[in-house]
């Protein structure tokens, strides 16, 4: 694999905070890789999402060097699809799932309204969404979560980027939604050969997901390494306590004096 | 039995579309037991929450709660016996009055239900803090300054603060990180264990269901599919439903791949 991007020495303090809300020395993402960023609340996960993909408010300040050593730094919307947490934030109420989905190929492949709406057509075809045709003139709050977050995949891939950010975007949905549109996530990128940058605070579903993980406490990059090698082996004592407060299916109950 | 829920149905009509969020729901409730209620999103966990709640009327059905028809209870005898039946939900920050103090959030329920006098509830709000695992200086804190796991214990503290028998909790900890999780679930089977409250546990996540449930009801598409003892579902399912939402749940892959 080959290096697409190197963080070095990244600091970033929001506008008004005293203290940075991310600080650390070094992180290296691999061409075609799939990396999840992972951290409980305010561990900064979001932040260093948003200083990948050059999306921090102007407001906010940075110090460090985000280096793109193969390329040049990927324009967020072209080069870098970007899916957020909440669809029904993202995705505009007023315009039709069609023009949003099709304003990306229309901007960056440059193709006319009625090619891009064609290719919106197919895009939405790939996330599986049901009927379509019928969904390019339906609006953003006909569709369920789920089905939203879809159709703001497809938005992210409409210019066909090589780099796909998702920023915890099943956390508002159910675990039956959250494990189909992650099935999907990994099929989508596996096929267009995408690198992946996955934002979650479930270390277990980024285990089924990554080969890279990066776990963020308070702002400070606790461990990095291959995801199998985290996992088994893992170094710094907040892994290991993440994983042991996984709670999985085969977990012992609470209730005692219960056969329950 | 603490609570018998027959035959309840509800419908929405939204625009010229007919939705049937429960349809002919029925279970029962034994006193100190944890009935874990799962299913995807608009299964109707939330609509049978708030019948039970008496926030929304049903269209029929009947519900038996401390061997009253619960259903039509109304005025001041509704009012008295909601002390008995209270509520956690997800979203603590929303359930709260953002200009909040923590002391007033839990003095309101002791002044509506408890009668005692402002010098007696203020020893109470510090009993209540401190049985929930907060420091009793929190009372003066504004409900916004504290973190979102101190603000479920709030949300907990309220809730038992009129000693009900029954606690009904919506996705009450599907929003916090897994470590406060886990504590607040502890904290949720001691009061369980010292008080012998009856919860009705509401989630998505059956992981979560199985550490505290006696019990577990599955619900689709409006109607309760499968109930049994919480390793029954989880061992063997028996409704697509409830196959679907184990499969959901995430594993924790350790081994290289």
């Amino acid at each position: 694999m080959t290096l697409l991007c190197s963080i070095r020495s990244l600091r970033v303090t929001y506008h008004g905070q005293a203290n940075p809300a991310l600080d650390f020395a070094a992180l290296d993402i691999q061409a075609g890789g799939r990396l999840a960023i992972i951290g409980e609340s305010g561990s900064g996960k979001t932040t260093l999402a948003r200083a990948i993909a050059s999306l921090l408010p102007e407001n906010s300040k940075h110090t460090g060097e985000i280096l793109w050593p193969a390329r040049s730094t990927p324009l967020p919307g072209r080069d870098l699809g970007f899916v957020f947490q909440d669809p029904s934030a993202s995705l505009n109420p007023v315009l039709t799932v069609g023009e949003q989905v099709a304003e990306g190929a229309r901007r960056h492949l440059r193709l006319s309204w009625h090619d891009a709406l064609r290719h919106a057509r197919d895009l939405l075809e790939r996330v599986q969404l049901p009927d379509p045709e019928k969904a390019l003139k339906a609006y953003p709050h006909q569709f369920s979560g789920g089905q939203r977050q879809r159709i703001a995949i497809a938005a992210a891939l409409a210019a066909q980027p090589s780099i796909l950010v998702a920023d915890e975007i099943t956390s508002a949905l159910d675990m039956v939604v959250q494990a189909q549109l992650v099935a999907l996530l990994n099929e989508l990128v596996r096929d267009a050969g995408m690198t992946l940058i996955f934002v979650t605070h479930d270390i277990a579903l980024a285990s089924g997901l990554a080969d890279r993980l990066a776990i963020l406490k308070q702002g400070k990059l606790v461990e990095t390494g291959a995801a199998a090698k985290v996992l088994a082996e893992p170094e710094s004592s907040y892994t290991r306590t993440l994983i042991a407060s996984h709670r999985s299916l085969s977990s012992p109950s609470l209730l005692r004096d219960t056969s329950a | 039995m603490l609570l018998s829920v027959e035959n309840l149905t509800k419908r929405y009509l939204s625009g010229s579309r007919q939705t049937t969020a429960l349809d002919d729901v029925s279970f029962t409730l034994g006193k100190g037991e944890t009935l874990g209620l799962a299913g995807v999103s608009g299964s109707g966990k939330s609509t049978l929450a708030r019948v039970l709640l008496r926030l929304v009327p049903a269209d029929t059905g009947k519900v038996h709660f401390e061997g009253e028809d619960w259903l039509t209870l109304s005025g001041a005898s509704l009012r008295r016996r909601r002390a008995r039946m209270q509520m956690v939900f997800q979203d603590v920050l929303a359930a709260f009055n953002p200009r909040a103090t923590v002391g007033s959030v839990l003095d309101d329920p002791l002044r509506i239900h408890s009668g005692k006098r402002a010098r007696d509830r203020k020893q109470d709000v510090a009993t209540l803090l401190d049985r929930v695992g907060l420091p009793t200086g929190f009372a003066d804190r504004s409900i916004r300054e504290i973190s979102g796991g101190q603000r479920q214990r709030v949300a907990i503290a309220r809730a038992i603060a009129t000693r009900p028998s029954l606690i009904v909790l919506d996705e009450a900890v599907s929003a916090l990180d897994v470590s406060i999780r886990e504590t607040i679930l502890e904290l949720l089977v001691e009061l369980q264990q010292e008080r012998g409250i009856s919860y009705l546990f509401i989630s998505h996540d059956l992981a979560v269901l199985r550490a505290v449930s006696h019990r577990i009801a599955v619900m689709d598409a409006g109607r309760i599919v499968e109930t049994g003892a919480a390793s029954q579902i989880i061992d063997r399912p028996q409704s697509p439903a409830a196959r679907a939402l184990i499969a959901a749940v995430p594993r924790l892959v350790t081994d290289a791949r």
